[in-house]
């Protein structure tokens, strides 16, 4: 379903004089269709702009991100969003909960980027399976941390996506809450059949999956000054 | 659905900015129609007020000054004519009806005209309406010292029928001049939104009498108002009165020349539009400043919106209707403002003139100028969506690990 092959990312650097730092170099990667994958990286190893390259919300250097049949990397920006809206979700470290919304908006503001119409059952329906059914015209302020990370996975599956990325979801919460929302992320992705793709730097968090990768081996950017 | 989502919950997370903003436009709407209808409709108003009267005769002086006088009863008469001069062009075959005037006493600041009973039981002040007196009360009669008010001089000076008064001498009430004679009030006019509601009208004789005016001109009149039989004879006496006669002046139409007077006065127009254009200028200005202004803390909100696969050109659409969204709730509001302003400069005018505007009346303007305040804050709002459309979406969410 995700096949990676040659990925390439520099941004200029202001340690390098403005030159451009070499920060993804992925030989290649693959993800099947439903799989659960663990990414491990520490912080400032890329993995975040990995996942952007695939979620197409940066444009790559060079390579493929062939997903469901299509170039990502070929395509443009427009064509980009279109099929992020339409087959993506994207859970991020720090939620990034649209705070002027209530919950039920959030999720719905999800699910109608694609052109799809918001559908209010759906929405409802992922929020109390995600715990949150009694929470529905809350505003994200009004809630507990982990009642938000509850609401970013809602909102994620809201476009029943065939690959949800999650980027240090349980970063900011603690232990207990860690577990919870991963197995939550875990068991919501597995029913909607999507696959995931997850990065951390928790040997918690990644000892939960099967299959775990170290983002380091993977990527392999060129040396400062060789890019 | 999205868009109405995003442009309804951005409105209320900026709601003070949006109230703000769209006071300033409400008021540069308002100002831009009241501009606009108060030239239409005191234009249409002063030309069209000729209280039933084709042409106005009078001494020799400007036909201006003789309309003004003997129709709107604003300036001084240019001087009198004499009851021969009258009786001419009474018994003139162009002409349909004759009513003399002559004025030059005031009541406390109000004009007071003597004139003839048929103005008010023969002529129709316009198409249609004649004066009519309210009940209890009748016209004035022949030489006997009444007066017939009109409603607005009746309601300002407090006169009911029964009531009298003492006139002044001269247009300019001046405390030191009241004449001896003693008037009773025997009627009040209905009103006719004409300049007449202003008028304590007496018997002609009345005028001419008055102890403390020249006995030499008591037979002399200020002017006559003429309805003719025909649009010719205006020509026709025209040509006999102002080319070929040096004495008098015939004023007509009275129309056209009310309407010269607008001509005379259009800068004024000018200015007051350029002023109205200059606060829409202003307004649509705030706008972008304000929508400007609220883009730095929306900046997270877009790149979210960008994530979830938003395109760029939904950001723009968004961000340029919630700044068109602005402007219409400022035009509406302008409404408020606009009913508000021409109904006080309405009282104004019909206070100093008693010509009444109608507050009601159409105008392309009232739809020319919302409309195009609305599209000029969506131009307002181009240059923060275009901002908008470049948020860099993975640098403004998440630091790159």
């Amino acid at each position: 379903m995700l096949t990676i092959t040659d990925l390439r990312k520099s941004f200029p650097s202001p340690e390098a004089g403005g030159r451009p730092v070499e920060i993804v170099r992925v030989a290649r990667f693959e993800l099947a269709a439903g799989q659960q994958f663990g990414l491990r990286g520490e912080s400032g190893s890329g993995k975040t702009t990995f996942l952007h390259l695939i979620a197409g919300l940066l444009a790559a250097d060079a390579g493929r991100i062939d997903f469901d049949g299509v170039d990502v990397a070929a395509l443009g920006e427009a064509a980009r969003d279109r099929l992020r809206a339409e087959r993506m979700g994207y859970i991020f470290q720090t939620f990034n909960l649209l705070q002027g919304y209530t919950v039920l908006e959030n999720v719905l503001l999800g699910m109608s980027f694609g052109g799809g119409r918001m559908d209010r059952d759906h929405a409802r329906a992922l929020l109390e399976r995600v715990g949150l059914g009694t929470r529905l015209h809350h505003f994200p302020r009004q809630l507990s941390t982990g009642q938000q990370q509850r609401v970013a996975v809602a909102r994620a599956l809201a476009n029943r996506p065939r690959l949800v990325l999650a980027d240090e979801p349980t970063g900011n919460l603690d232990r207990r809450r860690g577990q919870e929302a991963l197995a939550l992320i875990r068991e919501a992705c597995a029913e909607a059949g999507a696959a995931l793709l997850l990065v951390s730097h928790d040997p918690e968090v990644l000892g939960q999956f099967s299959a775990v990768r170290d983002f380091a081996e993977l990527n392999r950017p060129a040396a400062p000054g060789a890019a | 659905m999205t868009l109405p989502l995003i442009l309804y919950r951005s409105l209320r997370q900026h709601a003070l900015s949006t109230l703000v903003t769209a006071g300033s436009i409400a008021l540069a709407v308002g100002l831009l129609m009241v501009v606009w209808m108060v030239k239409a409709q005191s234009q249409r108003a002063f030309v069209e007020t000729s209280t039933g009267f084709d042409a106005v005769l009078g001494a020799r002086g400007s036909r201006l000054q003789l309309v003004l006088n003997a129709i709107f009863h604003l300036e001084a008469s240019p001087g009198n004519i004499s009851a021969a001069d009258f009786e001419q062009i009474r018994r003139h075959p162009a002409v349909k009806a004759a009513i003399p005037l002559a004025v030059g006493d005031n009541y406390r600041g109000y004009r007071i005209v003597g004139t003839q009973e048929e103005l008010f039981t023969k002529v129709e002040y316009a198409r249609g309406r004649r004066y009519v007196v309210q009940p209890g009360g009748r016209v004035f009669a022949g030489a006997a010292h009444e007066a017939l008010v009109g409603s607005f001089a009746a309601e300002r000076l407090g006169l009911r029928v029964g009531d009298t008064f003492q006139p002044y001498h001269g247009l300019i009430f001046d405390p030191k001049s009241q004449h001896e004679e003693v008037y009773t009030v025997v009627g009040i006019l209905e009103p006719t939104n004409t300049p007449a509601d202003r008028v304590l009208w007496i018997p002609l004789a009345g005028i001419q009498n008055m102890k403390g005016h020249d006995p030499k001109f008591a037979t002399d009149l200020s002017a006559v108002l003429l309805q003719l039989r025909t649009p010719q004879a205006g020509f026709m006496l025209d040509m006999m009165y102002n080319r070929q006669g040096n004495r008098l002046t015939f004023a007509y139409p009275v129309g056209a020349i009310v309407a010269n007077l607008f001509g005379k006065i259009g800068w004024f127009d000018r200015v007051l539009a350029l002023v109205a254009y200059l606060v829409a200028f202003v307004a649509a200005g705030s706008v972008l400043a304000s929508i400007y202004a609220s883009m730095s803390a929306r900046r997270r909100d877009l790149a979210i919106f960008r994530a979830l696969g938003a395109r760029r050109h939904t950001l723009f659409t968004a961000v340029v209707a919630e700044a068109a969204v602005i402007g219409a709730l400022g035009a509406a509001a302008g409404f408020v403002v606009y009913g508000a302003l021409l109904m006080g400069v309405a009282r104004i005018i019909r206070a100093q003139t008693g010509v009444a505007l109608d507050v009601f009346a159409g105008h392309p303007v009232l739809w020319i100028a919302p409309v195009a305040m609305v599209a000029l804050c969506a131009l307002g709002g181009v240059i923060p969506a275009i901002k908008a459309y470049r948020v860099p979406v993975a640098e403004t969410l998440a630091p790159t690990s």
